[in-house]
């Protein structure tokens, strides 16, 4: 009796398609990444257990260390706008390229009168330069004034409440992040967050 | 899905010399393999590193005066936080009461604010107050720490406020400042 041959398929698989889809899926998380900002001081960010995620939009950053502070704001448009708004109040005319340049930057912490120097730098140089922080003090209100005009140009651009938050150093004293809570309070942005990381409950 | 085998079936007809055709097929399967290590890789770079934050919220500086004797010092309990991570409490007045020298974490500040928690609500029959307040010779992550203890202990009512001279002098007794 013959027997019944069971006929010997390939295991080879037709990986056209899931190539395709892998690829795919690939393409779209490269485009949708954020590349990472590189602090311009170490911040070594404390822990802590309640955490909300930080919304993607409308959001203002104010890195705190080494005494010094930095700000950073989401979105060029914002940006632009509030670089100009900051030349009209200090005096300062920027150039258009000077405002394309400002638009890309991540973060910054230089004074304004240095800023059209700073943002004349490449990359290279700009990274190795070592930036002295945006000054703090009542008389020139430089942060402030930041804070405040980048609200300003937010609520005007997009009608977004910029909700500004804190990435302070775990090893920073106090008095600079008191002084920093102190400049929000002056205009009234008594609602704000500090970013953590998360962390464990039982420590 | 199966690979089809489209090299054979010819040259059996004529006696025309043919050549074989070559498959076109190429094994996808490390592409394939590469493809998902790297979107892996993606995720999880992207996702994972989206900032966390802890949201607080100050009261109004103007208010401030006036709402500052408005809960009873019965069921206050202060928080001064000293230097070398360290930090006091006591409850009621400054001076009054002797403070506590108390350790950031679980054993130490945890279970004091859930001790004291519980006394004040059995005794008051209302909630307690914690007042922070932290000394130019303290870090921020011992603020965090301790607004990170107000949302673990459930801790509602809580305020951030400036030290006093008094308080400074008690940090000072223990080594604090």
């Amino acid at each position: 009796m013959p027997r019944v041959k069971v006929a010997r398929k390939s295991t080879a698989l037709d990986m056209t398609a899931m190539c395709d889809v892998a690829f795919l899926l690939l393409t779209f998380f490269i485009l949708s990444a954020k590349p990472r900002v590189e602090d311009p001081v170490t911040v070594d960010i404390p822990g802590s257990v309640k955490e909300v995620p930080l919304p993607e939009e409308g959001v203002a950053v104010i890195t705190v260390g080494q005494k010094k502070t930095f700000f950073s704001v989401e979105g060029t448009e914002i940006r632009k706008q509030t670089l100009q708004q900051m030349g009209e109040k200090y005096g300062i005319q920027f150039t258009p390229q000077e405002a394309d340049k400002f638009s890309v930057l991540p973060v910054f912490g230089v004074p304004i009168q240095s800023l059209k120097q700073f943002l004349a730098l490449d990359a290279d140089q700009r990274s190795k330069y070592k930036q002295p922080g945006i000054p703090r003090d009542s008389v020139s209100d430089q942060l402030f004034n930041w804070i405040r005009e980048s609200r300003i140009a937010a609520k005007a651009l997009r009608n977004l409440e910029l909700r500004v938050s804190i990435k302070g150093d775990a090893k920073e004293e106090y008095p600079t992040i008191k002084e920093v809570i102190a400049i929000l309070q002056r205009q009234e942005v008594n609602k704000f967050s500090l970013i953590t990381t998360l962390r464990g409950a039982s420590k | 899905m199966a690979e089809l085998d489209t090299s054979g079936g010819g040259g059996k007809k004529g006696g025309k010399v043919r050549s074989k055709k070559q498959s076109t097929r190429v094994d996808l399967t490390a592409m394939v393999d590469l493809a998902f290590l790297l979107i892996t890789f993606f995720i999880m770079t992207t996702t994972l590193n989206k900032p966390k934050a802890m949201d607080i919220a100050m009261p109004d500086k103007d208010e401030n005066q006036k709402q500052e004797l408005a809960v009873a010092a019965s069921r206050t309990l202060t928080l001064l936080l000293g230097a070398n991570d360290k930090l006091m409490w006591y409850i009621g007045e400054p001076g009054k009461t002797p403070p506590t020298v108390e350790n950031y974490g679980k054993n130490g500040l945890r279970k004091t604010l859930l001790e004291k928690k519980d006394e004040v609500q059995k005794k008051t029959g209302k909630f307690m107050f914690v007042i922070i307040k932290a000394s130019d010779k303290s870090i921020y992550k011992n603020l965090v720490d301790v607004l990170d203890e107000m949302a673990i202990t459930n801790i509602e009512s809580y305020g951030i406020v400036d030290i006093s001279p008094v308080e400074i002098d008690l940090l000072k007794r223990e080594k604090l400042y």
